[in-house]
């Protein structure tokens, strides 16, 4: 049976001002939906360009379930195909990167194709004379994603002709990447550490409305951020604060601290937390850096650079950034109740090694399986994903310091408890589910 | 080379090598972890590498590249009222091959022995196997035997997992 297939207003009807309701989460149909309208009217993150520096290099991801591919064309631009060959539908490329020359040559029956996805030849070719081949799609080789854009090395792709161009769609919220960006002296990030794959048995908007839940990391990680905090307190004063301890403690910010920090919510379901300062604002300095910095910019704007430490940055649908850590988090949708959590890393090019090295232990702390803020977070997801199977109570709350005049605003600070930026989540959602139907 | 009696008394033979890895395993599995703990030396290390063959912890990310403040805080954080993770716990069971010693230096009382195992970690009604290769650098400090190093090669490293949140 069909609930929502087609039925804008059943789908609107799920999102209130300030509630939520659990199919949103749950249901399989709704995330079918997703993956057809939502993936595919917004401009979702295919990857980094540094990840294809040279001519042949390809790396391949989805885009929702949809398998896709990046490539650095013989012309030297990226392009993104979808990962299907023509023919059978053979996924082209299989590993997670590599370097493929000239052309894709697909393994199943040896047709090939430019790197701009372009059908270079097939073997036998003779056999489709005058069968009508130049009429069928498959003549067209490799298919392009329609609509792609390159913002300073980060790619994204939109599926759909429906749904805002780039520009519009992202707005000011693009004030995020450019920091993490101008964070190297010479304006440019590598994804450099590998990635940490995470499986999580939750819906993938779980992950998103966490990244702007700031009321509960002194809750769900008092047992790693408060033990490291107690274990802190015993050792002898004066004792030099470890990287880790660093990282850990902030976590266990006071309500009050957060509120401080501020968010912003911006149009398009985009927002962050950490307006004013942030639990990054404290790290240590790295030696050298500063002064790379000012070299480079100057001491005013450098400073300026330094000086914003937002939180996490979240971007529709599914990304996350954190520009003082030179972090993205990308929340991979398999099912409705299933998401891959990838974390890439960035270096700063130009910048010294000590940033990467905190950078990298930031992420193998926080994000990894094997990371224990990592288990707080993911048991509550999990659990949320269950107990949201109850008919006790079918919506799901967001109301804190919820005001209904927030309804016409965007570009807006506020107190960084307030629930505002997963509304602001939600109401994205709403709007791009429906807006091809 | 040690014609002192004495001296030659305090250093490990091969069979203490290889009782010092499995008795390390059982520690875990006894769910003793305080007295694992205290076979680290202070500045040990306990490295999950994230790439297969990784020669670098620091600039390649690892699953785990934990000291022993770190390792501190996973040892206490099991037994916390507030570990809502571990309600319910998880338990784990090792089962090893016969240790290798890899190396032996007398004189810089530096030991490498090298254990294939294969490694399930439960909770309720998931139970999860991994293979791993575990390479423990050892030493002898005040005459007992203490993990510098210990690293664990997952077969699988670069899959994606759920939640690991013992030690293997
Ligand atoms: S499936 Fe690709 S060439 Fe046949
Ligand atoms: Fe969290």
């Amino acid at each position: 049976m069909s609930r929502y297939a087609g039925n804008a207003d059943a789908i609107k009807a799920l999102v209130r001002e300030a509630e939520v309701h659990r199919d949103v989460f749950v249901d399989e149909e709704l995330f079918r939906l997703e993956m057809e309208h939502l993936f595919a009217n917004t401009w979702v993150y295919v990857g980094h360009d540094s990840q294809v520096p040279n001519v042949g290099d390809f790396y391949t991801t989805t885009i929702g379930v949809q398998p896709v591919l990046m490539v650095r064309h013989t012309d030297g631009e990226v392009k993104v195909l979808y990962n299907r060959c023509p023919h059978k539908g053979v996924k082209v490329a299989a590993e997670p990167c590599g370097n493929t020359g000239k052309v894709f040559r697909c393994p199943y029956h040896a047709w090939r194709f430019r790197t701009d996805g372009s059908l270079l030849s097939l073997p036998q070719q003779k056999g489709y004379d005058e069968t009508g081949f130049d009429q069928s799609p498959a003549s067209r080789g490799m298919t392009p994603v329609r609509h792609m854009h390159n913002y300073r090395g980060f790619v994204f792709a939109k599926m759909n002709d429906a749904g805002p161009g780039f520009e519009e769609f992202f707005g000011d919220s693009l004030s995020s990447f450019d920091n993490m960006i101008d964070r190297s002296p010479v304006g440019k990030l590598e994804v450099a550490g590998g990635v940490l794959r995470y499986m999580h048995n939750c819906n993938w908007k779980m992950l998103v409305d966490n990244q702007t839940d700031t009321c509960h990391p002194m809750v769900a990680h008092e047992s790693s951020a408060g033990t490291t905090k107690n274990i802190w307190s015993t050792v002898p004063e004066g004792t030099a604060k470890p990287m880790a301890v660093e990282i850990f403690l902030p976590f266990m910010s006071a309500y009050e601290d957060f509120d401080k920090m501020g968010i912003r919510i911006w149009k398009n379901g985009h927002g962050h937390t950490g307006v004013h300062h942030s639990i990054h604002s404290d790290y240590s300095q790295i030696p050298g850096y500063f002064d790379q910095m000012t070299a480079a910019y100057g001491e005013e704007r450098a400073r300026k650079i330094l000086g914003e430490a937002r939180h996490n940055t979240v971007y529709f649908p599914n990304i996350m950034i954190k520009g003082p850590i030179q972090l993205l988090r990308l929340f991979k949708p398999i099912s409705a109740n299933k998401t891959l959590v990838e974390s890439w890393t960035f270096r700063l090019v130009g910048a010294p090694d000590l940033l990467l090295e905190r950078t990298l232990m930031y992420n193998r702390l926080i994000n990894a399986p094997t990371s224990v803020v990592g288990h707080d977070d993911l048991e509550m997801y999990e659990r949320a994903q269950e107990g949201l199977h109850s008919d006790g109570n079918h919506w799901v709350n967001m109301q804190r310091l919820y005001d209904p005049a927030e309804l016409t605003q965007e570009n807006v600070t506020t107190l960084g408890t307030n629930e505002w930026v997963m509304r602001n989540t939600y109401r994205a959602w709403a709007q791009f589910m429906t807006c091809d139907m | 080379m040690y014609h002192d009696p004495k001296l030659a008394a305090a250093l490990p033979t091969d069979q203490e090598l290889i009782d010092f890895v499995l008795r390390e395993a059982r520690m875990l599995d006894q769910q003793r972890y305080e007295e694992w703990l205290s076979l680290y030396a202070e500045d040990g290390y306990y490295w999950m590498p994230l790439e297969w063959g990784q020669t670098d912890p620091k600039l390649v990310c690892s699953l785990m590249y934990e000291d022993k403040l770190l390792l501190r805080v996973r040892v206490e954080r099991l037994k916390g009222e507030r570990t809502f993770s571990q309600k319910p716990r998880s338990r784990s069971h090792h089962v090893l091959q016969m240790p290798h010693v890899e190396s032996r230096d007398d004189a810089a009382r530096t030991y490498v022995t090298w254990t294939s195992m294969h490694y399930v970690e439960t909770r309720y009604d998931e139970q999860t196997l991994y293979a791993a290769w575990a390479t423990h650098h050892l030493t002898v400090e005040d005459g007992k035997l203490r993990i510098k190093l210990k690293r664990v090669d997952l077969v699988n490293c670069d899959a994606a997992f759920g939640n690991i949140q013992l030690f293997m």
